[in-house]
């Protein structure tokens, strides 16, 4: 068995030089030996099995099939099917690596074969030379850089590699622009681009999108969080595309998510502040970590900080079968919590029942406080989780016992009136009106979070359902079903 | 748990570079930050499983264990057992792997460990910035071709 080993370091950032690599059939662009290339039988070239069938430019044909393709590596490996040399059971990977200290690229490329006796060592170098090498110098000049003859010439010298300007260029990308404040027709997609990464920020390749109501505030202009011509979105996992300077335990490669302000996610590229970013757990996937993180945050402060939520307690949830209502009963429920839920209709209260809500209500058939002070015997509940606001709070104050917790993170219905705290002296009752961002406002409070979030939907405590997957620039579309009450469960968006 | 990731490339090859960094009691000769070392029980240095107990500049004292040796590889992976830096499965690899082109080595040192999320970012810089790149630069200084 002959095996080639062949690398070499490309002064440019390891996404950027990625990109041009993972193109399975890219290599008719970048390759001097490759004339023309096509996949066959008109598959995705990066659709593992594919076969890129290509003229060299003295003629020869050759097929290679692609084994295995990981971003996650940046690294991929493949077989030759057919060639015109006698390159037998030829096995090739190519992978790329990051040197953290200046904007370069270590390219490592291998393969190992056979041959017909003798023939070893000229197709060992014909492959190390005509086809790594020649590729290695390639793809320098790609990036303007001289290649390096085998000499001491150059100096290395601690601290003094120069960046070459390709990590200063914008990324190009798309993404949903609101024109105005407005209906979700205001949605537009446009180009747009991420700049690169400064002192604390990171660059971010999104790869699932979440869907909140607070993205329909931020389109209306209800809350005042994007001055359009902005991009809105609040959730959003993917992959680090390269970091800034000051940005420590983040990489790039590693997979992320986030839940923060200010919005930004609606769009392929994102350029943002990486303190507020979290590293996935290999176990927690993309798709749930987009319709997760905001939700599952939330319900973590609601039932561990604001008030902290424990077996035997009571509670109430208000749209218990909605994103972060079925979030609360499971969780409340694992904790050792009653939980009682008011929702919509009877099928929202069989979702409810399976997310661990021991008795939903059906708030348009029966009273919730008469139906709380049956359940509990006159007693009340220890907390009322409240995001529907106006149409409900001081009926929650109602279902309240006495020392009871209202706990109102939101107004669905509309705005407060404003209440008489005097009053609230009947029960001793406590009222909270908890805001995100100061509960998930620093990166050791998220962090800590996060910890928690991701501990219980490993132990299959949260279940996460997403039951509407949309392409990104469809989401005007989601915004109307969530609008009109027509979703259950999370929407996530795929750029 | 907190992952580390720092590389580099030196210019010299990888089998110079290897000969001093293979060395699990040689780190006061090339690594700024540490002033003395020594093998507990008499081992060999390139024993796995050997510890190293070594003191800082700084006055800090840490216990290191070797766990893996590969001069195949050019890798070593060695976990702490004891420090002042409030770590826990503290595992670290370092590794040279050699650049074909222009014959320089490119350098990996990584690890992974558990620390209070609070601490998170500090000890990532600590070690990420201090105590890795640290010692690539001084590799550099060393080693590079004049």
């Amino acid at each position: 068995m002959v095996k080639v080993r062949r690398s070499t370091i490309i002064e440019a950032p390891v996404d950027e030089v990625w990109r041009i690599l993972r193109d399975f059939n890219g290599h008719e662009r970048w390759h001097p030996a490759v004339a023309e290339s096509r996949i066959e039988e008109g598959r995705q070239a990066d659709e593992i099995g594919c076969v890129r069938r290509f003229r060299l430019a003295d003629g020869g044909i050759l097929r290679e099939q692609l084994l295995r393709l990981s971003d996650r590596e940046r690294s991929f490996t493949y077989c030759i099917l057919e060639a015109p040399i006698p390159l037998i059971d030829y096995v090739a990977t190519v992978r790329l690596k990051p040197v953290t200290d200046g904007q370069r690229t270590f390219w490592d490329w291998q393969s190992s074969f056979r041959t017909p006796a003798g023939e070893e060592k000229a197709l060992a170098g014909l492959v190390g030379e005509q086809i790594y090498q020649a590729g290695f110098d390639a793809i320098k000049s790609t990036f303007g850089q001289q290649s390096i003859a085998p000499a001491p010439a150059r100096r290395t010298s601690a601290g003094s590699i120069a960046a070459t300007g390709v990590a200063d260029r914008p990324m190009e990308c798309q993404g949903l622009v609101i024109e105005r404040y407005g209906g979700p027709e205001v949605l537009h997609w446009e180009r747009l681009s991420a700049p690169p990464p400064g002192p604390g920020e990171l660059r971010i390749r999104h790869t699932a999108i979440g869907l909140n109501y607070i993205d329909v505030y931020a389109r209306t202009g209800y809350y005042p969080l994007v001055d359009p011509p902005g991009v809105i979105g609040m959730e959003a996992a993917g992959v680090v595309v390269d970091i800034g300077p000051a940005v420590h335990g983040i990489m790039a490669g590693d997979r992320v998510a986030y839940a923060c302000n200010p919005p930004g996610a609606y769009a392929e590229y994102r350029t943002m502040q990486a303190d507020l970013v979290v590293p996935l757990p290999d176990d927690i996937d993309d798709e749930t970590a987009a319709a997760v993180m905001l939700k599952g945050m939330s319900a973590e402060f609601l039932l561990h900080r604001v008030h902290r939520v424990g077996e035997g307690d009571v509670i109430l949830v208000h749209a218990a079968a909605g994103g972060v209502g079925q979030l609360l009963c499971q969780w409340a429920r694992a904790l050792g919590a009653t939980v009682i839920g008011t929702v919509g209709n009877l099928e929202k209260a069989r979702i409810a029942r399976a997310h661990g809500c021991a008795y939903p209500i059906v708030y348009s058939e029966e009273d919730f406080v008469e139906r709380v002070n049956q359940i509990t015997e006159g007693r009340g509940c220890d907390v009322v989780y409240d995001a529907v606001g106006r149409d409900s709070f001081m009926r929650s104050y109602d279902a309240l016992a006495l020392r009871g917790h209202l706990v109102s993170y939101g107004q669905a219905s509309g705005p407060i009136e404003p209440i008489d705290i005097a009053a609230f002296a009947a029960k001793s009752a406590r009222v909270s009106r908890p805001n995100f961002g100061h509960y998930a406002g620093t990166s050791v409070e998220v962090r800590a979070m996060t910890d928690r979030l991701f501990d219980v939907l490993r132990r299959g405590i949260l279940a996460v359902g997403i039951s509407q997957r949309h392409a990104l620039r469809d989401a005007a579309q989601a915004h109307r079903d969530l609008e009109a009450r027509r979703t259950t469960g999370s929407t996530i968006f795929i750029p | 748990m907190v992952k580390v990731y720092t590389s580099s490339v030196i210019d010299a090859p990888a089998d110079r570079l290897w000969a001093a960094i293979r060395d699990f009691n040689g780190l006061p000769k090339w690594h700024p930050l540490i002033r003395d070392s020594r093998i507990e029980g008499n081992l060999p240095a390139d024993r796995v499983g050997c510890i190293r107990n070594f003191n800082m500049k700084d006055g800090g004292n840490i216990r290191e264990q070797l766990v893996t040796l590969s001069d195949y590889d050019y890798s070593c992976t060695y976990t702490i057992l004891e420090s002042p830096m409030g770590v826990s499965n503290y595992v670290a690899t370092l590794k040279l792997t050699p650049i074909t082109d222009g014959g320089r080595s490119f350098v990996e040192w990584s690890a992974e460990f558990d620390c209070p999320p609070a601490r998170e970012t500090e000890l990532a810089g600590t070690i990420g910035t201090g105590v890795f790149q640290g010692g690539f630069d001084a590799l550099k200084r060393q080693f590079a071709r004049r």
